[in-house]
């Protein structure tokens, strides 16, 4: 448990870093980008060019620790200023609609991602055959595609060349077969059409590291003594692959960190590919547009969704490794 | 009495007379064909990001009017259609919409993406040496604070996180060199956190306490005595990088953040995606960059695995012949006992 507390404030701190690299960047830069996009924006009334203003620290006689109080009070009742791009709606409310999508596509692509590359990882550290090992380059070569462009691929032949899949969007919105939103067969159906291909994007690209991480990490375990001990009391070999991949994913888990943060950001690049209505088609419309409380304010999000997602990841380690809670 | 304590003297300064061991021996790759196929490809990219710009044929934004087909107006109200043409032998890579050649600027490119790739690679090695070898070596309050420092950047998402810094960083979106800087920024930790461990376990090595005794400086102990031991590791540590790095730097061209005078690859795609043209079924003006990101990066890991093979001898069997596992007289997949790890003779 104390364990688990410690992380809990490391990841405070991260988020607390994150936060305040968000407020001052804006400030702190000099010929502030902001300022000007302001000068650029026609107005609605002249309540919200004060918002903004007080958002950004432009023409604000406040000393920058009051105006940082008043960015804390801001997060803390979830008001992250407006959006410019999308005729002043609230930036949080945009977010709120995105966010579903991109959690629901990440968590189902992470997670099957991890599994198969795991598994594939533990025959290929099991067997060893030189055959067998060039599946890994072969892997590699599609982590090393940039993701959006393994995204334009995989539309050109499976959305736009064979018609498998559909182009675009999350899901079917016009036309004769379009659907409502809800719990209904058609709008399921709907929705897992529309997310093959992004999915499988971002597992095609991410299941490399899986792979490699738990192949080598069998080729280490398999030399401990207690597989040794395993195999030479005669157990069945499935029993003694057993033994050795239940020690030999706990790096995985724990370098889930690093790879998360990778896959966000591969799937923010294949959400603007395939026009999926997440955080990263809201992103990318906000960087074309200068909407800079739209590209904070995903920053922001983003950041606190890793944050979690590190956690969760720790707290499935902490309770795989007893000697993680031993240590504290 | 007097010849056994000769004997143990003199036995070190025979030692040192016998022939010497090759210096560089660290730094000798197992000669797989994964590390070959990995150089290779370096190699030619780095040959064409010096020759690439001189021997484009074109320049990346000359226009040309006959380079685009024009499809008269249909009816009254309709509009001319502007198409790009396809390869054909005037242009090997067939032309843009905008009536570019994209051959030279698929050449002209390689060497911005390639110097931003190396570049962020080689600043945020550095840097992670630099934080990663103090931490692990004075350790304490230092090393508290610095790993805390690591950790922190690792878990802050890199690709949002630059987003941001390149929208507000001014002449982030004309300068290669800063974009390269901002990139390192955010990929030093991963690194610094491989080589702090590595440190860490060196420090207490018994050649390192030997030279501390002997009174030698912090310094020259941990440049002489430590960073060479660390040279794979670094190494691995570069190519991961730039790795990452290239991909940063064209996810960024390709949102349009890494401004339009500089060519680059992610550019290409930026402008072959605003012009829709996959959906349009213009391959050659959409494909060639990408192949070519993918390929370099290709490369960069093909050569990683390498590294990683010699860093941990344990992982080279697999990629043994048969031919040289009979040679060596084992069996290739030993069901019982311990990874055979085989020095190959040099060549």
């Amino acid at each position: 448990m104390r364990v688990l507390l410690r992380r809990l404030g490391f990841y405070l701190l991260a988020a607390w870093v994150a936060l305040t690299v968000n407020f001052f960047l804006p400030r702190l830069v000099p010929g502030n980008p902001v300022a000007t996009a302001i000068g650029h924006l026609t107005f609605v009334n002249a309540q919200v060019v004060d918002a903004i203003k007080a958002q950004f620290g432009v023409g604000i006689n406040d000393s920058i620790w009051i105006q940082y109080v008043h960015y804390w009070g801001d997060l803390i009742h979830g008001n992250l200023g407006v959006s410019w791009g999308n005729s002043f709606e609230p930036v949080t409310s945009l977010i709120g609609a995105a966010l579903p999508w991109t959690l629901g596509l990440l968590g189902v692509a992470t997670v099957v991602s991890f599994l198969l590359g795991t598994f594939i990882g533990i025959g290929l550290g099991w067997m060893r055959s030189p055959w067998l090992d060039w599946l890994i380059p072969g892997a590699t070569f599609f982590q090393a595609i940039p993701y959006f462009f393994l995204g334009t691929v995989l539309l050109m032949a499976f959305a736009t060349g064979l018609h498998w899949f559909p182009i675009s969007q999350g899901y079917q919105t016009t036309g004769v077969e379009s659907v409502t939103p809800g719990l209904n067969w058609a709008y399921l159906v709907s929705l897992i059409d529309h997310g093959v291909l992004p999915a499988s994007t971002i597992v095609l690209t991410s299941i490399a590291g899986w792979m490699l991480g738990m192949r080598n990490m069998m080729v280490i375990t398999m030399d401990e003594d207690f597989v040794l001990v395993a195999r030479a009391k005669g157990l069945p070999a499935r029993k003694v692959v057993w033994y050795a991949a239940r020690n030999a994913i706990l790096p995985s888990v724990a370098n889930f960190s690093l790879a998360i943060s990778l896959v966000v950001a591969g799937q923010l690049l294949v959400e603007i590919v395939f026009s999926y209505p997440g955080i990263g088609y809201l992103l990318f419309h906000a960087v074309t547009n200068q909407d800079y409380p739209m590209v904070q304010g995903i920053f922001l999000v983003i950041t606190l969704v890793v944050l979690l997602a590190n956690f969760l990841a720790d707290i499935v380690y902490v309770s795989l490794d007893p000697r993680v809670r031993q240590e504290a | 009495m007097s010849t056994t304590v000769q004997g143990l003297t003199s036995a070190p300064i025979a030692g040192g007379s016998a022939p010497a061991v090759p210096r560089f021996r660290a730094l000798r790759l197992p000669h797989s064909p994964k590390v070959i196929a990995g150089l290779v490809i370096l190699l030619l990219f780095a040959l064409l990001a010096v020759i690439g710009p001189v021997i484009a044929p074109y320049s990346p934004t000359h226009t040309d009017l006959r380079w685009v087909q024009i499809v008269p107006a249909h009816g009254l109200f309709g509009s001319p259609q502007i198409l790009p043409l396809s390869p054909s032998r005037g242009h090997l890579l067939g032309t843009t919409i905008y009536a570019n050649d994209v051959l030279s600027q698929l050449l002209v490119s390689a060497r911005a993406t390639m110097l931003v790739g190396f570049l962020a690679g080689a600043a945020a090695t550095l840097l992670s040496i630099v934080v990663g070898v103090t931490a692990g070596y004075i350790g304490g309050f230092t090393d508290d604070g610095l790993s805390l420092a690591s950790n922190v950047f690792l878990a802050i998402p890199g690709l949002p996180l630059l987003i941001v810094l390149a929208s507000y960083v001014p002449g982030a979106d004309s300068s290669p060199v800063l974009i390269a800087l901002i990139v390192a920024v955010t990929g030093w930790a991963y690194g610094a956190r491989t080589l702090r461990a590595q440190t860490l376990s060196l420090r207490n090595r018994e050649f390192v306490e030997a030279a501390r005794v002997s009174g030698e400086s912090s310094f020259r102990i941990i440049v002489y005595e430590v960073l060479p031991n660390l040279v794979p590791i670094a190494a691995s540590s570069f190519l991961f990088t730039t790795l990452y790095a290239l991909g940063a730097y064209v996810a960024l061209a390709y949102l349009g953040l890494a401004g339009s005078n500089i060519w680059n690859w992610g550019l290409m795609l930026m402008q072959a995606q605003a012009e829709s043209a996959p959906a349009s079924g213009w391959w050659w003006w959409w494909a060639p960059p990408g192949f070519c990101i993918a390929l370099l990066g290709c490369g960069l890991a093909l050569l990683n695995f390498g590294m990683d093979e010699f860093i941990n001898p344990r992982l080279r069997d697999a990629g043994l012949s048969r031919k040289d596992a009979r040679r060596a007289g084992i069996r290739r997949r030993p069901k019982l006992g311990f990874t055979p790890v085989i020095r190959k003779p040099a060549p």
